[in-house]
C-alpha cells in the first residue's frame, strides 16, 4: 500500500469511527511480560478492553497494577525491559503489534497522544516549550510552523496559561509544575489525535493545583470530542472524569462497570477496599491531657531561605496532631526540627516543660530515645542490608541494654504489636512488602520505648488497603501504650480517620488549628476553605458542583 | 546573565588561585628534600666547591620567600633560569621543544575528538546493533593497552613489516611531507586511545540522558531514532561531551610524554624525563610549571563550556509565570 | 545466585577474562616452578634465539633472550611476581585510604568534607605523570617512594568515587534513623554505609589497579620505576625497546603481557559492574 490509499483509509476509517461504529480501541488478551535475565514476570495478564470514539476510561489501580504499562500499550510501545508477549492492541482496525516500527511512530503524537505524570521530567530542559508543543504537528502532521504555534498559542489561552502569546518562549525549569503539566497537555492536543493517554496527570501536584488540572482535561476532551483513557490510583479522581472504570489488580482487570454504577454498587470486596481509608474515622478523645510536647514561636530556614515563621503549637499527652498543608508548606521541616535534625533560628522544643536542646548532638541518649520519627518511605528508612532483627534489635540493645533471651523475647513482642509474624525477624527488608516494611519501621520506633512518635506522611506511599490496616493499628498502639502522636499529611481522609486535633499549614506558617471538627466542618480562613474544598470526593458530580460554585461566589483562586 | 558571569569569574578566580598554590608547591618540592639540597642534587661525589658553586646557582643562601618571588616573577616574563646540566637559559630550552609537542597533540586531537564524538552518537543510534558491540570491544581494547604497547605494535606493521613510515621521530627538518610522516605515527597511537575515551564516554553520557522520561516522552511523540538521539538526548548530553572532549585534549598535551620517549620525539616531554633522570631541577620545575598551567587552563575551559551548555544556568528561574 | 552458578551463566568475554587473570595468578605464585631459567640467569647471546628461530644455537628458548642474553620467557614469569605485587599493594594501600577518608567526608560533612575535597581538587589539578616526574626528581626513584607517591595520586580518585558513593547512601533516611538513635560516625561509616557500597567499590578496585598498574608499567618503561635488575614488564620494554628498529619484536611481548592483564581485569569488570559503569572516565 502507497501513501497515499494509506492516507486515502485512514480517513474513511476515520469517518466511520467518528460515525459511531467500530470501537476506537481494542484490546485483546494483551500480555506483557518482563524481559530480564531472571525469571520472566507477567505484568500485564490477558487484558481485554474496548474504547469507543469520545469516550473517557478510567484505568485505576494500585502500585503494580500494570496500569501505565497498559496506558503505553496503547500506544504500541513498552518500556526497555518489557515485551509483548500476546494479544493485540487494534487501534482503528490496525494491530500496533504487528505495524512496522514506523508506521506505528507515525500515529504516535498525531493520533494517539501521551500526557505524562511527571511534566517537571518529561519536558527537555534543552529546548523551549513552543518547540517541544509543536514538534510532532510540524515534523509529522506537515503542519505549517506559523499556524502550529498560532494554534498552539490558541490552545495555552483555553488551558488558561499565563500570558499565552509568550509562555512558549520560556524553558521548562521556567514554570511551575502545574502549568507545565497544562503545556503537556496542549503538546498532546496540538494533531488533535483521537485517543489520548492520561498517566496519573495530576499524582504529582498538590490539591489546589489538581482541581485545575481536572478542569483542564475535562474541557478540552469534551470540546474536541477525544477519547481518553485516564489512569490514576485515587478513585475520586477518575470519578469526576470516565464514562467508564476498569479496576485492575496484578495485571488482570477485577471489575469493569459505568462510572455511576460501579459507585452505587461495586461488585467486588477489592473495588470496595480502594476508598478504605474514608471508611475509617477516629472519635475525636476529650482534650484534657496534660501537653506533652511544646512547640513554642519557632523559626528556622535552610540557609538564607526562611521556611517556618514563628509556629507554635502543642501535642497533648496520648492525643493525636495531624499537621496538614501542600507542598512547602514546612511541615515536614517542623518534624525535622522537633526531630533535632535542623536547628531553629528562634523559638523552643519542650517536652514535658523540659526544653529540649536544639541540636541533636546535645541530646541525651535518653533525650532522642522519647521522641521517636517515622519517615514516609520504608524502603529508604530501613538499611537493606540489615535484616529486620538487625533494624529492631539494634535501639533495644542501646536503649534499653536488651541482651539475649530477653531481647529475644522482646523482639518477638514488638512484632506481635505491629501485626507482624516472628519469623520475618531473619529476612532482610528486600523480601517484604511496603506494609510490612512499614510496620517494621514503627516497631523499630517503639523499640525505643517513646513518648511521642513524629509521623511524617507515613501511609502515603501505601496503597489504600494496606494504609486503612496501618492507620488502625496506629490508633490501637496509641491507646494500649499512651503514646502522644504528630501526625504529617496532605491527606484529608487520613485526618479524619486519625486526628483529635488539626494543625493548617502554609508557605511556613500556621494558619488554622483547633480540635479536628471545628476544623474541618466549619474552617475560619479562607485557606482553609479552599483546601478543604479542593479535596475531591467519591461522587461523579462533584467537580461540576464545584466548578459552579466557584463561577458564582466568585474565584476562590484570589485567596492564594 | 549575571549568575553566570559571576560563576565564570568564580572559576577562573579558582584556576588562578590553583596554579598559584601548585607553582608554591612545585618550588618548594626542592627544599622539601631531607637535608640539604644542594648535596641531595649532587650526591656523593659532591666537592666542597660544587656544592657552594650549586647553592650559589640554586640562591640557596637567600631567603626562600625572596627566592620564591625571584623565580614566579622571572616566570612571569617568560624566564625560567638556567639549566644545571647545560647552564643554557631554559626557555631557548623550552621554546622549541613546545612547539613540537604541540603540533603533535593538535595533529592527534585534529584526527581523535571529531571522529570519537562522532562514533560515540552513531553507537548510541545503533545501540546494541553490531556496530555497537565492534566499537565497544575495539575501544575497549584500545583504552587497555599501555601507549607504549600500541606504539610498537603500529612501529611493528608500519616499520618493520610495511616499511612505510620511520619507527623513530627525530628529525625536527624538513619540508611538510617529511614532517607528516614524521609525525603520522605518533599522533596514530595517540588518537586510538583518545578515540577510545571520547567514544566510550560520549556514548556513556548520551546513553544516561537515553533513561530519562523526556527521552520516553520524545518516543511517545512519534520521534524517529535519530531525532530521539540529536535533537532529545544529545543537546542535555552537550556538558558531559564537551568535558571530555577537553579533558581528553589536556591528556593529548600531558600525555605525550610517553609517546615522546617511545618515538624519541623531540618534545618537551622528552625534556622532562630526561631531566628527571638528571636531576635537572630548575628544568623539571619549568616543564611541570608548563604542563600544569596547561592542564588547568583546559579544565577550566571545560567547566566554563559546560556550564554555558546549560540552559537552566544561562536562564536561571528568576519567577515563575504568575498565576 | 551462587558463584558457580554466576560462572556457568558468564559470557565468553568474562569467562576469557577470568582465565587470564587465573593464569596471571599462577605465574605470580609459582614462578620458580613455572619459569625454565632463573630471572637474572643468563643464557645466550642477546636477542637471540626463540620459536621463530629453531636452528639458532644455544639453550631452547621459547621467546628468545633479552638485551643481556637473559631467557625473555622466565623474566616474563619473575616479572608477573614483581609488576602484579607491587600494583596490589599499592592499589590496596590507596583504596584503604581513599575509601576512608570519602566515607569521613560523606558521614561527617561540612568542614571536614570542604578540607578534604579541597586537598584532593588540588592534587587532582596537578596532572597524574608530571606529579609523580616531580615527586620522583626530587626524591629520586625509590620502591618506597614510588608506592607512596602512586598510592597518594590514586586515593584521590578513590576518595572521589567512595565519597560520592557513600553520600548518596547517606541522604536515606536510614542513616537520618541512626543519627537520631545516637550512633556515633564509627558506626554509621561501618554498619550503615560501607555495606551498601561494597559492591560498586569491588568494581571500582579492579579499575583501579588496571590503572596503577598500567602507571608502574609507564614509569618503569620511561626508566623511573622499578629498576633493574629486578624483572619487571615496563623495563624490559625499555631495555630492548632499541631491538624493534632491528625488526626484532621482543619489547612486545612485555608490552603484549601488560596489556593482556589488563583486557582480561576489564572483561571480568564489565561483566561484574553490568549495570554499573563500563570503564573508568580517568584521565
Amino acid at each position: 500500500m502507497n501513501a497515499e490509499t494509506a492516507g486515502l483509509a485512514e480517513a474513511v476509517s476515520r469517518l466511520r469511527v467518528e460515525a459511531g461504529g467500530a470501537p476506537l480501541l481494542v484490546m485483546q488478551g494483551l500480555v506483557i511480560e518482563t524481559s530480564g535475565l531472571g525469571k520472566v514476570q507477567r505484568i500485564v495478564d490477558g487484558i481485554d478492553l474496548e474504547l469507543h470514539a469520545g469516550e473517557v476510561l478510567g484505568l485505576i489501580g494500585e502500585s503494580g497494577a500494570g496500569k501505565s504499562t497498559i496506558g503505553l500499550a496503547a500506544l504500541g510501545y513498552v518500556r526497555p525491559g518489557c515485551r509483548f508477549a500476546g494479544g493485540s492492541v487494534l487501534f482503528d482496525g490496525q494491530d500496533l503489534l504487528d505495524l512496522p516500527p514506523q508506521r506505528c511512530r507515525a500515529l504516535r503524537g498525531t493520533r494517539i497522544a501521551y500526557v505524562a505524570q511527571s511534566a517537571t521530567a518529561s519536558f527537555n530542559p534543552a529546548h523551549r516549550l513552543i518547540d517541544q508543543v509543536v514538534e510532532t504537528a510540524t515534523r509529522q502532521a506537515g503542519m505549517g510552523r506559523r499556524q502550529a504555534e498560532q494554534d498552539a498559542r490558541e490552545l495555552f489561552a483555553r488551558l488558561a496559561l499565563p500570558d499565552p502569546d509568550h509562555i512558549g518562549e520560556r524553558f521548562p525549569h521556567e514554570l511551575s509544575g502545574g502549568q507545565l503539566q497544562r503545556v503537556m497537555i496542549a503538546m498532546a492536543m496540538i494533531c488533535r489525535p483521537d485517543l489520548i493517554v492520561f498517566d496519573e496527570p495530576t499524582t504529582a501536584l498538590d490539591v489546589t493545583t489538581q482541581v485545575e488540572i481536572l478542569a483542564c482535561v475535562r474541557n478540552i476532551v469534551e470540546a474536541f470530542g477525544t477519547a481518553a483513557i485516564y489512569i490514576t490510583h485515587d478513585l475520586a479522581v477518575v470519578t469526576q472524569l470516565a464514562d467508564r472504570i476498569v479496576v485492575l489488580r496484578h495485571g488482570r482487570i477485577v471489575e469493569e462497570a459505568p462510572t455511576r454504577a460501579m459507585l452505587a454498587a461495586p461488585r467486588e470486596s477489592y473495588t470496595r477496599s480502594l476508598w478504605a481509608v474514608r471508611q475509617i474515622r477516629k472519635t475525636p478523645e476529650p482534650d484534657h491531657g496534660a501537653p506533652l510536647l511544646d512547640l513554642d514561636g519557632i523559626s528556622a530556614s535552610y540557609g538564607s531561605v526562611p521556611v517556618l515563621k514563628d509556629v507554635s503549637l502543642r501535642v497533648r499527652t496520648g492525643g493525636t496532631v495531624a499537621l496538614v498543608g501542600e507542598s512547602g508548606s514546612g511541615k515536614s521541616t517542623l518534624a525535622r526540627v522537633v526531630a533535632g535534625l535542623l536547628s531553629p533560628t528562634a523559638g523552643g522544643v519542650r517536652l514535658q516543660g523540659n526544653g529540649l536542646p536544639r541540636r541533636l548532638q546535645d541530646r541525651s541518649r535518653d533525650q532522642l530515645r522519647r521522641v521517636q520519627l517515622i519517615h514516609q518511605s520504608p524502603d529508604a528508612a530501613l538499611n537493606p542490608r540489615h535484616s529486620i532483627r538487625e533494624a529492631i534489635g539494634r535501639p533495644l540493645q542501646l536503649h534499653s541494654g536488651l541482651k539475649g533471651v530477653a531481647r529475644e523475647a522482646r523482639l518477638r513482642e514488638l512484632m506481635a504489636l505491629v501485626e507482624l509474624k516472628p519469623d520475618l525477624l531473619d529476612r532482610l527488608p528486600g523480601a517484604l512488602s511496603g506494609g510490612q516494611k512499614q510496620r517494621v519501621c514503627i516497631a523499630r520506633a517503639l523499640a525505643a520505648g517513646p513518648e511521642l512518635l513524629i509521623c511524617d506522611e507515613v501511609t502515603s506511599a501505601l496503597d489504600q488497603v494496606v494504609q486503612a490496616g496501618i492507620l488502625a493499628m496506629l490508633q490501637r498502639l496509641q491507646k494500649e501504650l499512651g503514646l502522644s502522636c504528630l501526625f504529617i499529611t496532605h491527606d484529608i481522609a487520613t485526618v479524619r480517620a486519625i486526628a483529635d486535633e488539626v494543625v493548617v499549614m502554609r508557605r511556613g506558617a500556621v494558619v488554622e488549628s483547633g480540635p479536628r471538627d471545628a476544623v474541618l466542618e466549619t474552617p475560619s480562613e479562607d485557606y482553609t476553605r479552599l483546601l478543604l474544598s479542593c479535596v475531591p470526593d467519591v461522587d461523579p458530580d462533584w467537580l461540576t458542583r464545584l466548578l459552579q460554585q466557584r463561577a458564582t461566589a466568585g474565584d476562590l483562586t484570589d485567596a492564594r | 546573565m549575571h549568575g553566570v558571569l559571576a560563576m565564570i569569574a568564580q572559576r577562573i578566580a579558582l584556576g588562578v588561585a590553583t596554579l598559584f598554590v601548585i607553582s608554591m608547591l612545585v618550588f618548594l618540592a626542592v627544599d622539601m628534600l631531607p637535608g640539604d639540597p644542594a648535596e641531595a642534587i649532587l650526591g656523593q661525589s659532591a666537592t666542597p666547591a660544587s656544592l657552594a658553586a650549586l647553592r650559589q646557582e640554586l640562591g640557596l643562601n637567600k631567603p626562600l620567600v625572596v627566592r620564591y618571588a625571584d623565580w614566579t616573577a622571572g616566570l612571569m616574563r617568560g624566564d625560567f633560569g638556567r639549566s644545571l646540566a647545560n647552564d643554557r637559559p631554559i626557555s631557548e630550552l623550552i621554546a622549541p621543544r613546545l612547539g613540537a609537542t604541540l603540533s603533535l597533540a593538535a595533529l592527534a586531537a585534529a584526527i581523535a575528538l571529531p571522529l570519537g564524538v562522532l562514533l560515540g552518537i552513531l553507537s548510541t543510534v545503533h545501540r546494541d546493533r553490531a556496530l555497537d558491540r565492534v566499537a565497544s570491544t575495539a575501544s575497549l581494547l584500545a583504552i587497555s593497552f599501555p601507549e607504549f604497547f600500541t606504539a610498537y605494535m603500529l612501529v611493528a606493521c608500519f616499520s618493520v613489516g610495511l616499511g612505510w613510515l620511520p619507527a623513530i621521530s627525530l628529525s625536527s627538518q624538513g619540508g611538510f611531507v617529511e614532517t607528516l610522516t614524521m609525525l603520522a605515527l605518533p599522533a596514530l597511537t595517540l588518537s586510538l586511545a583518545v578515540i577510545g575515551y571520547v567514544l566510550r564516554m560520549t556514548r556513556a553520557a548520551i546513553m544516561g540522558v537515553m533513561a530519562s522520561p523526556y527521552v520516553e516522552m520524545a518516543r511517545l511523540k512519534g520521534v524517529g531514532p535519530w531525532g530521539v538521539v540529536v535533537r532529545h538526548a544529545l543537546p542535555n548530553a552537550l556538558s558531559p561531551i564537551i568535558n571530555v572532549v577537553i579533558i581528553n585534549l589536556a591528556y593529548l598535551v600531558v600525555g605525550v610524554v610517553v609517546i615522546e620517549v617511545v618515538f624519541v620525539y623531540p618534545g618537551l616531554g622528552q625534556l622532562l624525563v630526561d631531566s628527571v633522570a638528571k636531576r635537572d631541577i630548575p628544568v623539571v620545575q619549568a616543564c611541570c610549571m608548563l604542563f600544569a598551567g596547561t592542564y588547568i587552563g583546559l579544565n577550566l575551559l571545560a567547566d566554563i563550556l559546560a556550564l554555558l551548555a546549560n540552559p537552566r544556568l544561562r536562564r536561571p528561574r528568576q519567577q515563575e509565570a504568575r498565576a | 545466585m551462587t558463584g558457580v552458578m554466576a560462572l556457568r551463566m558468564a559470557p565468553l568475554s568474562a569467562r576469557i577474562g577470568l582465565a587470564i587473570v587465573a593464569l596471571y595468578l599462577f605465574c605470580l605464585l609459582f614462578a620458580p616452578l613455572v619459569a625454565p631459567y632463573g630471572e637474572t640467569e643468563i643464557v645466550g647471546g642477546p636477542w637471540a634465539g626463540g620459536f621463530w628461530d629453531p636452528a639458532a644455537e644455544g639453550p631452547a628458548t621459547l621467546l628468545g633472550t633479552d638485551h643481556l642474553g637473559r631467557d625473555v620467557l622466565s623474566r616474563l614469569i619473575y616479572g608477573a611476581r614483581n609488576s602484579i605485587t607491587l600494583a596490589l599493594l599499592t592499589t590496596t594501600l590507596s583504596f584503604l585510604t581513599g575509601t576512608i577518608l570519602g566515607l569521613l567526608a560523606a558521614v561527617r560533612g561540612g568542614v571536614v568534607d570542604q578540607v578534604l575535597g579541597r586537598l584532593v581538587d588540588l592534587v587532582m589539578a596537578f596532572p597524574t605523570l608530571i606529579f609523580a616526574l616531580l615527586v620522583l626528581a626530587v626524591a629520586g626513584s625509590t620502591l618506597p617512594v614510588l608506592i607512596g607517591v602512586i598510592a597518594l595520586l590514586d586515593a584521590t580518585r578513590v576518595f572521589r568515587i567512595a565519597r560520592a558513593a557513600a553520600m548518596d547512601v547517606a541522604a536515606q533516611d536510614f542513616v537520618e534513623v541512626a543519627r537520631l538513635r545516637g550512633e556515633g560516625t564509627g558506626w554509621i561509616m561501618r554498619r550503615e554505609i560501607l555495606p551498601n557500597i561494597v559492591v560498586p567499590l569491588a568494581a571500582e578496585f579492579g579499575l583501579r589497579f588496571c590503572f596503577v598498574f598500567l602507571f608502574i608499567a609507564t614509569l618503569s618503561f620511561i626508566g623511573l620505576g622499578i629498576q633493574p635488575p629486578t624483572a619487571d614488564w615496563g623495563s624490559m620494554v625499555r631495555e630492548n625497546a632499541a631491538a624493534i628498529s632491528f625488526g626484532i619484536l621482543m619489547p612486545l611481548f612485555p608490552a603484549g603481557a601488560i596489556a593482556l592483564l589488563t583486557i582480561g581485569i576489564n572483561l571480568v569488570i564489565d561483566w561484574a559492574a553490568a549495570g554499573h559503569h563500563g570503564v573508568s572516565d580517568e584521565r
